[in-house]
């Protein structure tokens, strides 16, 4: 059902230009350049420290570029923060799952709903009147993205105690309880079984499909990539060696140096193959 | 005014009559348990059957239900009802070759389904169902891009209906009065050991006549609460959720996801009760491995209690005499252990809990009764509407199903098997005569299948299905389910496969319980790999011995089949699957399939190998296919002699 329906996307919603950056003397970013339409979802991938998770980082506003420019929804930042980047629509879950282990799935998706939140904090502590009414509501979106990535069974089960493939699935409904207009998922699908990817790439399609949110994500596993992604951008020691639909990246030969080293006919053709 | 309450529809309205107001129906919707008054049942019914009428749904007519218990696929089985057609609830997990058939021998031309999963489902078979024009959806995620020439969303048919139902103001009550008690009510598909699932076809007045017999027997009343979690398909569900609830006007919840069903009972707080002897099982393995971990104080009552449950607790609820001193003791534990215990397993208000479909372990039967909560078994089938017999308040015996219910005829035939007529029988097997009259002679008498008879108070004891009681080769009476349920008696043991039919001796298949050994390895610092590995540890199976060990003790005691213990037995490689076709739906063995399966291991425990190498084909549950490879040991069995007088029952 992953066929790429091109009349679904929209505009440029994401826009990196020439950004580059180092830490100390290792260059983890050069001169990346590339756009991500609304609704679209853009895979990023490459080998281990090719700078994907950089990357990221950069867009939602942990690093600052050194050089280079992120436009967002068509306004161009130039100190991010993480939490401008919330503000203003970007969500993200981590490559090593980053959530409040001792508090229930509920309190953890609850936080995703922190930026929403608007009563003052005594208000809060009171819990009366329009904090009351707000909490209400905030719950009652809560419970949507529960119910939309189905964890209703562990709502009240603290997220140490889940199994890692839930406890991804939450990090997600975190995200998703911020009501993104950009998802970053860094990872999905890292040590997951089959049965737990497929339910993820199902989800994460939903997610784009029912709510119009866009997607960029880094994973590994290139079936997923192939089935998910619109579009796929390589990088690979730092610098973006192709862009495009997935079909057009598998036969490109120097995505294919990057995973495999050299590029003669011969390897090309097993190279399509291994990633295909 | 009672006479005419003799179909669903009339019922219903009856209902939205007289308790209008009251609750009827329940779900979680978003977090909060939504209500739906019998008022506003008969309204959504009303609705979706007139809009069922404006796509063309005609009387007589089948309408395929698929999905989890939601209140709205119900609605859809009170509408088809209305309109006197018969609802065919599916196992919503049944393989697409099942599905086919049922929907291609009905001709279904409507179905209501739940979400995305089940109009995938469907749109596959549609080449195998040309029949089928019109797909209604109640959950639309997913289902945008979808052609919408075969689908509708539920909503909107409920939109049109009330448009049409404007238009055509008689027209609903028209069709309830037309309806009449005999006409079919529901079809339901039995699982079936052999070939095609077979559709049993339930009028109104077997359903409601059976129903109003066994709220009179329970004295059940509108104030139950039930929780219909089981398939709609299975007439258990059927039976105990809707009829029942239909004749009483008791309200049914429906549980959130099949996950949250322990959740969805501590809240809901059932009153009247059903679940087949796993769930019971299941619960009392989760109560004991929390026991053990948790502090020594804990353990400490929960084991000094549970010794006085185990001695009064019984004969408390059977209203036996009980000294003072064990009374106040009871109720102490009762403050402390057993009220708090039947809180967390959702069962602090039953009145009464019912059980069957296999049979239930002494020692687990009596734990619940102990706690105090009223479970007993029963005995029935989908062809007989459930009720045949039912354990009586104040005289349960753990191995008999009770005495006869309401109106209900059972006969023992020549060769041991029963045989029942009832209110309840039903009409006949949809498209197969044959089949009808090799299950249900011309007097009505219905051939259950079972070998058993009547002991001394009248209740009946079932031993075994009548086609698998066979001999050993010295003439040795063997009922292979009587070994296997001893065998699954233990927590250790999830599924045995008893073999022993024109044999020398009796032998055994058996699978471990992944949980409940795993946890025992684990506090052993025994590591495994998974379900091959750790069975065929030899710590494991040393554990296993010793239970196919007790079994034979026991069976020592029994005058008659004392001559089938178990000689050699084996634990399989891989847990018995349905997916596989080992187990029907509902778990039952398939012991023919296994033999053909699995011969090179029968033929194995009827040799001198003491292990054998296999490999199995495996499907995931992706649809893959995979290859087990494993050595399976195959071991001895000693053979007991009967020893204490004492216990020859």
């Amino acid at each position: 059902m992953a066929s790429p329906r091109p009349e679904r996307l929209g505009g440029v919603l994401l826009e990196v230009k020439d950004v580059s950056l180092a830490f100390g003397g290792v260059k983890a970013l050069h001169q990346v350049s590339f756009q991500v339409r609304e609704r679209e979802i853009c895979a990023i991938i490459g080998p281990n420290g090719a700078g994907k998770s950089s990357l990221l980082n950069i867009i939602n506003g942990v690093y600052q570029p050194m050089s280079g420019t992120i436009s967002f929804a068509g306004v161009q930042r130039r100190a991010m923060t993480p939490r401008k980047a919330a503000a203003s629509g970007i969500a993200r879950t981590f490559q090593n799952i980053a959530l409040f282990k001792g508090m229930s799935v509920l309190d953890n998706i609850m936080t995703g709903r922190d930026l929403k939140m608007h009563a003052s904090l005594l208000a809060q502590a009171v819990y009366w009147g329009p904090a009351q009414r707000e909490d209400i509501a905030q719950r009652r979106k809560v419970e949507e993205v529960i119910d939309f990535l189905q964890i209703q069974a562990v709502r009240k089960t603290p997220v140490g105690r889940l199994p890692y493939g839930l406890q991804k699935r939450v990090e997600l409904a975190r995200a998703l309880a911020a009501e993104p207009r950009l998802l970053l998922l860094d990872e999905p699908m890292a040590g997951m079984n089959v049965e737990e990817k497929q339910d993820m790439c199902r989800f994460i399609l939903d997610v784009n499909d029912e709510f119009g949110v866009t997607v960029v994500l880094i994973e590994h596993d290139m079936a997923v990539v192939m089935d998910l992604a619109d579009r796929v951008v390589v990088l690979d020691y730092g610098r973006k060696i192709a862009d495009g639909t997935p079909d057009e990246v598998r036969g490109d030969t120097e995505v294919i140096a990057a995973y495999l080293g050299v590029a003669t006919e011969a390897d090309r053709r097993a190279a399509g193959a291994a990633v295909g | 005014m009672a006479g005419q309450l003799d179909t669903f529809p009339r019922l219903l309205l009856d209902h939205a009559a007289h308790r209008g107001g009251r609750p009827a129906m329940r779900e979680k919707d978003l977090g909060i348990w939504q209500t739906y008054s019998w008022r506003q049942v008969a309204d959504q019914v009303r609705a979706l059957a007139s809009g069922l009428a404006a796509l063309g749904f005609r009387r007589g007519e089948h309408l395929a239900i698929i999905g989890d218990n939601r209140p709205r696929l119900y609605w859809a089985m009170a509408a088809a009802q209305s309109l006197g057609g018969i609802p065919v609830p599916l196992y919503q997990d049944a393989a697409t070759e099942e599905m086919g058939f049922v929907l291609a021998e009905t001709d279904v031309r409507f179905a209501v389904v739940e979400d995305q999963e089940q109009v995938d489902k469907l749109l596959e078979l549609r080449a195998r169902v040309p029949s089928l024009q019109c797909i209604i959806y109640d959950d639309a995620r997913g289902l945008r891009h979808y052609p919408a020439e075969l689908l509708r969303h539920y909503d909107d048919v409920q939109k049109e209906g009330r448009a049409f139902d404007a238009a055509h103001p008689g027209f609903f009550a028209d069709a309830v009065a037309e309806g009449r008690s005999g006409d079919v009510a529901i079809m339901l598909y039995t699982s079936g050991t052999t070939g095609h699932p077979k559709g049993v076809m339930l009028t109104h007045d077997n359903l409601i006549r059976t129903g109003r017999g066994g709220n009179e027997r329970e004295h059940l009343t509108e104030d139950e609460e039930v929780l219909a979690y089981l398939p709609m398909a299975w007439v258990g569900d059927n039976l105990f959720s809707y009829t029942q609830g239909q004749v009483a006007g008791f309200c049914m919840s429906c549980p959130e996801s099949s996950d949250t069903v322990p959740t969805d009972m501590r809240e809901i707080g059932p009153t009247y009760f059903f679940a087949p002897p796993r769930v019971y099982e299941n619960l009392l393995t989760q109560v004991s491995i929390r026991m053990e971990d948790a502090s020594r104080l804990k353990r400490w009552l929960y084991a000094k209690f549970m010794d006085v449950a185990r001695r009064v607790g019984t004969k408390l609820l059977d209203g036996q005499p009980v000294s003072f001193l064990d009374r106040s003791l009871y109720a102490l534990g009762d403050l402390v252990i057993y009220a708090p215990l039947r809180n967390v397993l959702g069962l602090s208000r039953i009145r009464v809990a019912y059980t069957a479909g296999e049979a239930i372990g002494p020692d687990l039967f009596r734990f619940y009764r102990s706690l105090g909560v009223n479970l007993k078994q029963l005995y029935g089938s989908t062809e007989t509407s459930v009720f045949v017999c039912i354990q009586p308040d104040g005289a349960v015996k753990a191995d008999t199903v009770g005495t006869r219910a309401k109106d209900v005829e059972v006969r023992i035939s020549e060769q041991g098997e029963v045989l029942v007529r009832s209110p309840g029988v039903f009409h006949s097997y949809f498209k197969n005569p044959e089949a009808t009259r090799e299950a249900k002679t011309p007097e009505g008498w219905f051939h259950t299948g079972d070998a058993g008879y009547f002991d001394d108070d009248g209740q009946l004891k079932i031993i075994d299905r009548a086609k698998d009681v066979g001999r050993l080769l010295d003439g040795t009476l063997f009922a292979p389910k009587y070994l296997e349920n001893k065998l699954k008696f233990f927590p250790w043991i999830k599924e045995a496969v008893a073999f022993g039919d024109g044999r020398p001796y009796a032998t055994a298949f058996l699978n471990i319980d992944l949980q409940a050994v795993g946890n025992w390895a684990e506090r052993r610092g025994i590591a495994y790999s998974g379900y091959t590995d750790l069975s065929s540890r030899e710590e494991v199976q040393a554990l296993v011995q010793t239970c196919v060990e007790a079994v034979n003790q026991d069976l020592a005691q029994d005058a008659k089949l004392q001559g089938s213990q178990i000689r050699r037995f084996l634990v399989l490689h891989k847990e018995l699957d349905a997916d596989d076709g080992e187990l029907t739906r509902t778990r039952k063995v398939r012991r023919r399939f296994i033999a053909e399966r699995y011969a090179p291991l029968v033929e194995a425990l009827y040799s001198d190998r003491a292990s054998l190498p296999v490999e199995a084909k495996v499907k995931f549950e992706d649809g893959r296919m995979g290859t087990i490879r494993a050595e399976v040991k195959i071991r001895q069995a000693p053979v007991s002699q009967p020893a204490s007088p004492l216990r020859a029952a």
